[in-house]
């Protein structure tokens, strides 16, 4: 069945003698792999724990390590100086009205500790942000009739998300003006950015621009790329049962 | 085989590390375009080692002999005067079998943690975040080893010359792998050559490989 070969040499092993070890490690690597996605988010966890007593510029490069990944959809960050910065409400209000930081410092004040969620599966526990509620927001600008849903636009020029009316009216959706205990940095966004705590990373836009109140939800930036418009933090975008960490 | 696979691994390392390092991330931004290039490029890394497979007999024996440890292969790792010759050294030493075997197994789990991310509302979130913290860790194993096996490579021109046009001098073979060089016909024009990690040249007619049964 076989021709008749050489006589092998001791390290070159073409046939049965010999361990197979390539095989081994690669069905190892399979098999820890399939383990660490049924296993890993509680992993993940323990090394962010872990993590957060190290020096933050060691923690921060390394998104593993239980920190924020910055995502943007555009070539650059938007860098509006606090001084600079104009929110423009408008829409189907009362009062149309653009307004500056100050503007935002003057109006109630809501602080939330919350966790970040992406959707892609990465959170940040405990994060501190505050700003104006945006019931409170939509409040002083007065809201009309008809209105069904609040668009935002971010300065980046590309960005775009939505809540419906009610979405928009919860307590624990804010425009926020610090985050994580300072002013919202350029990278997370700032001067201004919304978050919405109950729903995926992805509608807390950036660089927030201006809002406009309308009578229906138009899709955001992911929205149109797949993602669900109503980014519930495990019931949407396929996933249930509640946040992964 | 091995050059595409290598391209397809620098695309891939490159792309990673703009999605993953915040200062890069923000420099580039983009990142939907980043995501698609990398994600694209991922599912195509199977593609040079099944077609590898299908076409080339001599990729299939290679494959094999880089699968099978012999005694001698556990010795030369643990000895810190592994290259001084006392090893009956095959065609791969046994660094080379580990870095093959390595690689490919990074491939299966980067891309099985890689589809439970793209598709990921098939899976439960927590799979998801799992996969996450896999891809990304074994993404740094990956470019450690990557960074080792390009050190050797730079670190041996005759070696790298045997990857780049298929054939090493039989001085270099009788020193590094011994044991296969004296499987060789002692002609000059030998066109067989000295691979490393998960690849092998397409070359024809290996002397001394055994048949497949």
């Amino acid at each position: 069945m076989t021709t008749p070969r050489p006589p092998e040499a001791a390290g070159d092993d073409a046939s049965s003698r010999g361990t197979p070890v390539g095989r081994r490690v690669v069905l190892a690597m399979a098999g820890l792999g399939a383990v660490g996605i049924v296993t890993g988010s509680a992993l993940a966890n323990r090394v962010s724990s872990v993590a957060a007593s190290l020096p933050s510029s060691v923690s921060g490069l390394i998104p593993g390590l239980g920190g924020f990944r910055f995502y943007s959809v555009t070539p650059t960050e938007p860098d509006i100086s606090p001084a600079a910065y104009q929110l423009s409400v408008g829409g189907l209000v009362d009062r149309p009205a653009t307004l500056r930081m100050a503007d935002l410092e003057a109006l109630p004040q809501t602080t939330l500790v919350e966790t970040f969620q992406c959707v892609t599966g990465w959170t940040v526990p405990g994060v501190h942000w505050q700003g104006v509620a945006l019931p409170d927001l939509l409040a002083h600008v007065g809201i009309q009739r008809g209105a069904k849903a609040v668009l935002f636009t971010s300065l980046d020029g590309t960005y775009t998300e939505s809540l419906t009316l009610s979405q928009a009216m919860r307590r624990d959706v804010i425009v926020a003006t610090q985050m994580l205990g300072g002013p919202v940095s350029r990278s997370h966004g700032g001067p201004v950015r919304l978050y919405v705590a109950p729903m995926y990373g992805y509608k807390s836009i950036k660089w927030l621009g201006q809002i406009v109140v309308s009578d229906r939800v138009v899709p955001g930036y992911w929205e149109n790329l797949g993602y669900a418009v109503d980014a519930w933090i495990g019931d949407s975008n396929g996933y249930t049962g509640g946040h992964a960490g | 085989m091995h050059w595409s696979l290598a391209a397809l691994f620098t695309v891939l390392i490159a792309t990673a590390a703009i999605l993953y390092f915040a200062p890069l991330a923000q420099l580039v931004g983009r990142r939907e375009l980043v995501q698609r290039v990398h994600v694209v490029t991922g599912y195509l890394l199977p593609l040079p080692l099944v077609l590898g497979w299908l076409w080339s007999a001599a990729l299939r024996v290679d494959i094999s002999t880089m699968n099978r440890f012999s005694p001698a292969d556990w010795r030369w790792l643990r000895d810190r005067a592994r290259r001084s010759g006392r090893y009956p050294v095959g065609k791969f030493n046994a660094g080379q079998k580990l870095n093959a075997a390595f690689v490919l197994g990074s491939v299966v789990v980067m891309l099985g943690t890689g589809l439970v991310m793209h598709f990921d509302n098939l899976f439960p979130i927590a799979w998801r975040t799992g996969a996450t913290f896999v891809h990304d860790w074994l993404a740094f194993a990956v470019v450690i080893v990557v960074a080792g096996h390009l050190y050797m490579a730079l670190k041996d021109p005759e070696a790298l010359r045997g990857m780049l046009s298929g054939r090493v001098s039989e001085r270099w073979a009788r020193h590094e792998h011994p044991a296969w060089a004296a499987q060789a016909p002692s002609e000059t024009d030998q066109t067989s050559a000295v691979t490393a990690a998960a690849t092998a040249a397409t070359s024809p007619g290996e002397p001394g490989a055994p048949d497949r049964q």
